[in-house]
């Protein structure tokens, strides 16, 4: 029973937040596979382990309406066959040398982790499964279909769940035509529509040496790092022509309410923007001033103001969610039906009154030492540090990026925050879902 | 004064390794275990992998000390202990941690109610000297009171009432124990939530925090000594505390299967079963509870173990399957069951199907390499949960909690691999029958039933 907050949240905006002091920033190494991939590597011998992982642009922003959840579809069955070996087949040699498979997909990325223990018999093992996943997904066509009907069976339960409901409004409203607009699991008609074949096609297109990115760290050495990265992607598709980028986000011009009846005790209430870029010039004025409003716990305005001052709601928070294009800025809370409305004015008051006047210079010095002060935890497991190297290497951020954090968290100041919010952030045309909303029964 | 019990086994070792690093893998690291003269137990474990440190403070108490008209008060006090001291005033605390770089929360369960830190490492007195702070001399006004007992009944509304599958497995839980306060939900009925008062939670935190219920585990970049000197000044002028008497309240011999039925608004059914079982009270000497554990691995340990391979992807039965037993706990032990049935199948179809898995195995027992595999995660699993400093403090709160010995971890890989396929087969048969049965269900409702739904009554004493 956590006494939490959206820690994830703070997670999100801060995946980069962060400096060190006196400290030895992470030794990242970083080369190209013979075939195009790019690598980026962290030796660590503190633990007889190995963690891997594998990504590739092809997240669900590549879906269109039509095929919706293909991008989820396909990263999915990569581990239920591959190469001659059955789901069953490649659960079980996994499980054997205890090795732990995972994966991830978002609106830019798709790919898949490995953990395993670092002696050669079980890494060996663990690895040779990884890169025939990857390599030579089979996509079989009776495991396809269970498949679907699992997911449409998801969907529909989904489809009542609060929650839910609100994130895929939300995204419909603020993202319109854009991909951005889908959701990452798909829906019930377009995923029904699925053949074998779009699997194939969207692998062939997608999963492409070039644009792929691997990241290592653990107990190996450099040579051995080499072999690994050559394994995975030497025998991934070749690309055809370079990939499009995703299109621009463009700015809602007009506010957009919408209210959806539930039978819930509590209304789930969103409210967003269209937010950054992960390269975007206002990202350190944007988290650090986020930390302020919404992302920094029981520090944070949004928290003080809706659940310390008035008992409105047990989570109340803000993030930023960095993509390709501007990623969603969002504004969540669930509280009692009966007072919705209330909670929802103060939230709109606390926003409207930072974007107006900016933090408090007091405010902001809190921010930057806890940023900077909490650095040393955002690297304290090889688990967070291949998240890191993920994310350089996808978005192709400079290796000094961790290096250049600090003086860049403490160079923000309350004029940057107050402008960045200003020019980013339009509180007269924001989205706002209200699922379970007190009137709409 | 400082009474020192247990020693420091392997410290050393592990701590030259690092400095030196030729010797790529530490052995085991090692923790080493301290009582102060007023009862508080600190138990460090060092982790020099990064500059930084948890600190967590666990109280033997939790909703299984509570009684009827105030289930739930431990988790009002947990939130309660953000609501200032004298000298720290109301939100200050989660306030300076943060001002220090760090993160903080709690957690409150059947058995215990924690508080952690996560910060650098130089910023350890500071944790140390705020949880001392409020483990003697916490507010309890009346309008800070009357706010937080909004949030925590947001909190229930958005944990239980809204979540079909969280009512079932309260409901679970109500109607697999008549006697043993396991029954009751941690959170608390919402009825007590309303009624609960300021007195309620400050007389539960006279009685029960108290430095002789209360266990001190810090992991990471840090020296036991120094540890053990911190905790001394922070908390070795706290007084001791007589403790109420703990009655043991057991489960009388259930009598045959149990059942219930949740009505809520969703889309698909679901299943939880529980059967109860053993868990560990003799670390050494017990065999029956790691049985059980490499059962729920044989069952539901990877995605080829037998539920899901047999019940998902062969027969289709289920959209989704699960199993969870825990060998550590205060009270007494169940072994959980659960599904989502495919679409077309119902929950009876489900059940029947689960209980002929667990047949199979009463009859015809399991095989070696179900069995090895199993222990080829468990001997993993111990190493990958080395990469979490956090992970680690947990593990070790949890146990000592449950009244086992941190030092049981050292032998727990151990006894785990030497679980024989007669071992499993005997537990299965001794466990998984139908006297010792409860069956919850959840049966959906469409969502445009008009008026909110309120939990079944009459559902709990069947």
């Amino acid at each position: 029973m956590i006494n939490n907050f959206k820690w994830c949240c703070a997670i999100l905006i801060g995946l980069f937040a962060g400096g060190g002091h006196a400290f030895a920033i992470l030794p990242i190494q970083n080369w190209q596979t013979s075939s195009g991939a790019r690598v980026y590597f962290v030796e660590n011998h503190q633990l007889p382990m190995l963690d891997v992982s594998i990504n590739f642009a092809a997240g669900s922003g590549r879906d269109t309406p039509a095929i919706s959840g293909l991008a989820n579809l396909t990263r999915h069955m990569l581990s239920l066959g591959a190469d001659g070996l059955s789901e069953d087949e490649i659960a079980e040699k996994l499980a054997d040398v205890g090795a732990e498979l995972g994966g991830h997909i978002d609106r830019d990325r798709a790919g898949i982790t490995l953990r395993t223990l670092s002696n050669a018999r079980e890494r060996g093992q663990a690895l040779d499964i990884m890169s025939r996943m990857v390599q030579k997904p089979e996509f079989p066509e009776k495991v396809l279909d269970r498949e679907k009907m699992r997911l449409v069976a998801m969907l529909k339960e989904a489809a009542t769940k609060p929650e839910s409901i609100a994130e895929r409004a939300f995204y419909s409203l603020l993202y319109g035509s854009h991909p951005y607009a889908l959701r990452t699991s798909g829906e019930v008609d377009s995923i029904e529509s699925l053949k074998r074949d779009n699997l194939v096609n969207f692998y062939r297109a997608y999963y492409t040496a070039n644009d792929a990115v691997v990241a290592i760290i653990g107990d190996v050495n450099r040579e051995t790092a080499q072999e690994i990265a050559e394994k995975l992607t030497a025998k991934l598709p070749e690309e055809a022509a370079s990939l499009p980028a995703l299109p621009q986000v463009t700015l809602p011009l007009q506010a957009q309410n919408r209210e959806i009846p539930h039978p819930a005790t509590q209304s789930h209430i969103l409210l967003g923007y269209p937010g950054m870029k992960r390269d975007d010039p206002d990202y350190f004025a944007l988290l650090v001033g986020n930390y302020i409003l919404g992302g920094g716990g029981f520090s944070s305005r949004f928290v003080e103001q809706v659940r310390q001052k008035r008992g409105l709601a047990y989570s109340v928070y803000s993030y930023f969610e960095p993509l390709q294009q501007k990623g969603p800025f969002q504004v969540g809370l669930q509280t009692k039906k009966e007072q919705a409305d209330e909670a929802l004015k103060v939230v709109r008051e606390t926003l409207r009154n930072f974007i107006a006047k900016g933090p408090t210079e007091r405010e902001l010095t809190a921010a930057k030492q806890n940023l900077v002060g909490g650095f040393p935890l955002r690297i304290d497991s090889n688990r967070k540090i291949l998240e890191y190297l993920s994310i350089i290497g996808f978005y192709r951020l400079p290796l000094t990026y961790l290096d250049d954090f600090v003086p860049r968290v403490e160079k923000v100041t309350v004029a940057q925050i107050k402008s960045a919010f200003q020019r980013r952030i339009d509180p007269d045309n924001m989205v706002t879902v209200i699922v379970g909303a007190p009137g709409a029964s | 004064m400082i009474a020192i019990s247990g020693s420091t086994v392997q410290l050393g070792l592990a701590f030259i390794f690092f400095l030196i690093g030729l010797l790529p893998h530490p052995a085991r690291a090692a923790a080493s275990e301290y009582t102060l003269s007023n009862g508080l137990k600190v138990i460090v474990k060092e982790d020099h992998r990064a500059p930084v440190v948890v600190s967590m403070v666990w109280y033997r108490v939790g909703s299984m000390d509570e009684v009827n008209g105030t289930t739930g008060v431990s988790h009002v006090l947990e939130h309660m202990m953000f609501k200032g001291t004298k000298k720290v005033p109301s939100g200050e605390f989660s306030k300076i941690i943060a001002q220090a770089g760090g993160r903080d929360n709690a957690f409150t369960s059947k058995d215990f109610t924690a508080y952690f830190q996560q910060l650098h490492k130089s910023k350890l007195p500071l944790a140390l000297k705020l949880e001392a702070d409020r483990m003697q001399n916490l507010n309890f006004s009346k309008d800070g009171f009357a706010k937080e007992m909004k949030v925590v009944m947001e909190e229930r509304r958005w944990r239980t009432d809204d979540k079909p599958q969280a009512l079932v497995y309260e409901q679970l839980l109500a109607t697999t124990f008549e006697a043993h306060p396991y029954r009751r939900p941690v959170i608390g009925w919402m009825s007590d939530l309303e009624n609960m008062r300021a007195e309620d939670a400050e007389r539960w935190y006279r009685t029960w925090y108290a430095p002789n219920n209360a266990t001190l585990v810090v992991v990471g970049d840090v020296k036991p000594r120094e540890v053990l000197s911190l905790a001394q000044r922070y908390f070795g002028s706290i007084k001791t505390k007589v403790l109420p008497i703990r009655k043991p309240q057991e489960e009388p011999q259930q009598t045959g299967v149990r059942s219930v039925t949740v009505k809520a608004p969703a889309k698909l059914p679901y299943l939880m079963m529980s059967y109860h079982t053993a868990v560990l009270r003799d670390a050494e000497r017990d065999w029956e509870p790691y049985a059980l554990e490499i059962l729920a691995g044989v069952l539901d340990g990877n995605e080829s173990a037998r539920l899901n391979r047999s019940l998902v992807r062969e027969t289709q039965i289920a959209s989704s399957t699960g199993v969870n037993y825990d060998s550590a706990e205060r009270g007494p032990g169940l072994f959980y069951l659960e599904g989502v049935p495919s679409e077309g199948k119902t929950v009876t179809d489900l059940e029947t199907a689960i209980r002929g898995e667990l047949q199979k195995i009463i009859n015809d027992g399991v095989k070696n390499e179900e069995l090895d595999r199993v222990k080829a995660q468990v001997i993993a699993n111990e190493v990958f949960e080395r990469d979490s400093v956090m992970a680690q403090a947990h593990q070790i709160g949890g146990w000592e909690m449950a009244g086992l010995s941190y030092k049981t971890l050292d032998i727990l890989v151990d006894k785990l691999k030497a679980v024989s396929a007669e071992q499993v087969q005997a537990v299965a048969k001794k466990y998984f029958s139908d006297d010792n049965l409860t069956i919850a269900v959840l049966d959906p409702q469409p969502l445009d039933n008009k008026k909110p739904l309120k939990e079944p009554e009459g559902l709990r004493n069947d």
